[in-house]
């Protein structure tokens, strides 16, 4: 059986190149960076052409950034800097749709008696501008939002967002974990304090991250340790995994065009395509998104069925249904979102990538079908073709939870 | 990914007795759209001799609610009305050879269809219903919360999540649940203690020993009887407990899955996390 990997927003294949990059680091040149010998210095020199590639990826300067294990240690860095250089200040502001690195780190903060505001979204997923504003005050020691959904791919106008922070003096960071790659970024020309990303998005392992901080920042270490990274990341340095990330920074770079022309073109060909089955209907803003990302609900039907059908069919994909979560609500993101009960238990994500084909496309287009009529079959909810609009069972007893308001 | 079992998989693929019955002579119907589980199970009856001739289902809902409801069916058909009715959501789970913890739920969705069912064909009024509403979010009664806890023998608000969602919405009767915990455990298990046993300090030997001995002598001993069986501690060694399965346990084909499961996970709640169970062979 094929794979047909649609699921490059969870994670994506190791770049060949990047892989063969790594290697040699791993025992030839197995020198300290920080070490006074030439196995030391091979290995300082090769960190330095790394951290070049990537600063060219995001249009900042190589000083500007620093090395983590991955976007969530970013997020916590760049979050926990703002609060304690700015002690005086205990508001934050954020989004009811972000990644569950920064929510749980603001539920926490609001234990320790910090006021958290949570702007909301519109029906396709786009932030609430009004409320934005609105909720920017002297006392706001950070204010950070996702670049890109990793859900639905929607894009917020962080640009504009970074601007109108900095008028008002206040510290922005974004999680672009999802957006490197995807779309132009050009730092230099934006007024982002700090951003997050992760390598394994772009084909460089697991296990790497960096946070870009602006030079100028005001900056609190949240590992506290040696000399590296200038003193804000202490420990030793990730060698192998920064040099892949810096060949991966590179083939993002060369391939950014080819995400947003043939893999774009890829992933609304699958779209159509799969709207074409009745009841289905997509999650986010049709333009305002990611090229790579679709989120799509199959009503009556729910989505740990279709993607264990899918993925008997070789087709990796993932949900935002409360079973495949592993809690009992479906996904924060569509319920911010408001999208209907009926939907939200039925949402796939499907997320392409430049290894994706229009061969594997037509092939899903062929499986999905199969798919939604085999489970639909089985539902109290659908008969023959359509839905059965007289069950007693399309809301709850209690009808008081979040989910049916 | 959840860990299914080859069982779970077969009857989410292949799910038997799919739709409606010919003749519906009782109806039940748990869950909802909202909720993100529906189950519809329809039941013929031959009324003379009270049998259940046919059994049909639609469910709406992940791949365990699938195969949970296509097993209840299999389970019911052929038997009588009442025979039906002992089955518990454990024999639905230990048909499927166990369910993930998390999703327990889905074996007690299928007893409660099979209860309303019956409800429906007898003219009465299925028990789920009775009580206060506990749940909001997912509409589950103190009583039935009360009847999960007592049959799967649970002692944490976490499982009780896991077998009847209550309290995995909003978390606002989480209180609630855990006053209904304490007071059933406080009643069931005077001696074996409400909580993980590790309670304060340090545990002898022998204070572990004895815990042990409690917890099988008045807590798996007693639900492995209610299905013909028993169970009897012959060591402990360590990290490893000796137990000698007797009744209809010793033979019974899913035995080792019921020392896995059940024993394993009773003895590491109520006495100790690192609890291994072996089970002791004479010969």
């Amino acid at each position: 059986m094929q794979t047909i990997y649609f699921d490059n927003n969870a994670t994506t294949a190791v770049d060949p190149e990047v892989l063969e990059a790594m290697l040699p680091y791993f025992q030839g040149h197995y020198g300290n960076p920080s070490s006074m010998h030439h196995k030391g210095g091979e290995v300082a020199t090769a960190l330095r052409e790394a951290r070049q590639r990537l600063a060219d990826l995001l249009g900042c300067e190589p000083g500007e950034i620093i090395y983590t294990s991955c976007g969530t240690e970013s997020d916590n860095t760049a979050m926990w800097s703002a609060l304690r250089t700015q002690p005086d200040r205990r508001h934050l502001v954020t989004s009811r749709v972000e990644h569950s690195a920064i929510i749980n780190n603001a539920a926490f903060l609001k234990r320790l008696g910090y006021q958290i505001t949570e702007v909301g979204v519109d029906r396709e997923g786009r932030l609430d501008m009004d409320q934005l504003l609105k909720s920017l005050t002297p006392d706001t020691a950070l204010v950070t939002l996702l670049w890109a959904n990793n859900e639905t791919g929607v894009l917020f106008p962080i640009e504009e967002i970074a601007q109108l922070c900095a008028e008002r003096g206040l510290v922005f960071h974004t999680d672009a974990v999802q957006a490197v790659g995807k779309i132009p970024i050009n730092l230099k020309a934006t007024k982002i304090d700090m951003l997050s990303l992760a390598g394994h998005k772009i084909h460089a392992p697991k296990g790497i991250g960096a946070l870009y901080v602006r030079k100028g920042l005001k900056f609190a270490p949240f590992m506290i340790g040696g000399h590296q990274e200038g003193g804000r990341r202490g420990g030793t340095e990730n060698v192998p995994y920064i040099i892949g990330l810096g060949v991966a920074a590179r083939l993002a770079g060369e391939r950014l065009p080819e995400e947003n022309t043939r893999v774009k073109a890829l992933r609304d060909r699958l779209e159509d395509g799969l709207l074409k089955i009745p009841y289905t209907m997509v999650n986010g803003h049709r333009t305002q998104r990611l090229p790579n990302t679709t989120n799509i609900s199959f009503e009556y039907i729910e989505g740990e069925s279709i993607l264990f059908h899918l993925s008997h069919a070789g087709i990796c994909a993932s949900s935002g249904s409360a079973c495949t979560s592993g809690s009992l609500e479906p996904s924060h993101v569509l319920r911010a979102m408001g999208v209907p009960f009926t939907a939200a238990h039925g949402s796939i994500r499907l997320s392409l990538a430049t290894t994706n084909t229009e061969e594997e496309v037509t092939e899903a287009l062929k499986i999905f079908p199969e798919v939604v009529k085999k489970l639909r079959d089985l539902s109290p909810f659908w008969k023959d073709d359509g839905p059965v609009v007289e069950s007693e069972m399309l809301s709850c007893d209690a009808n008081n939870c979040q989910i049916c308001n | 990914m959840w860990e299914y079992t080859d069982q779970v998989m077969e009857h989410f693929e292949r799910p038997r007795n799919v739709g409606v019955v010919a003749r519906i002579d009782g109806e039940g119907q748990v869950g909802s759209l909202s909720c993100g589980d529906a189950l519809r199970l329809t039941i013929q009856v031959d009324k003379a001799k009270d049998i259940i001739e046919d059994a049909k289902f639609q469910t709406f809902g992940c791949a365990s609610a699938i195969a949970s409801s296509s097993a209840l069916t299999e389970m019911i058909k052929g038997r009588t009305v009442d025979q039906a009715l002992t089955i518990t959501n454990q024999d639905i789970a230990n048909y499927l050879g166990g369910l993930p913890r998390e999703k327990m739920h889905c074996s007690v969705m299928g007893q409660e269809a099979l209860e309303a069912a019956v409800a429906n064909y007898r003219g009465v009024k299925p028990k789920a219903v009775e009580g206060q509403i506990v749940c909001e979010c997912f509409g589950v009664t103190d009583v039935e919360i009360e009847r999960v806890i007592r049959a799967n023998r649970l002692t944490t608000v976490e499982e009780v999540t896991q077998f009847t969602k209550a309290g995995g919405g909003c978390g606002k009767c989480q209180e609630k649940l855990e006053r209904i915990l304490t007071r059933i455990l406080h009643r069931a298990a005077p001696k074996a203690g409400s909580g993980n046993g590790q309670g304060k300090g340090r545990m002898t030997a022998l204070k572990r020993i004895k815990l042990i001995e409690d917890a099988i002598v008045n807590q798996i001993a007693p639900a492995l009887m209610r299905d013909g069986g028993d169970i009897e501690l012959v060591d402990v060694d360590g990290p490893e407990v000796l137990v000698a399965l007797k009744g209809s346990c010793a033979s019974c084909p899913s035995a080792k899955r019921t020392l896995a499961d059940f024993v394993t996970e009773r003895l590491r709640a109520l006495v100790d996390p690192e609890i291994v169970v072996r089970e002791y062979r004479p010969d």
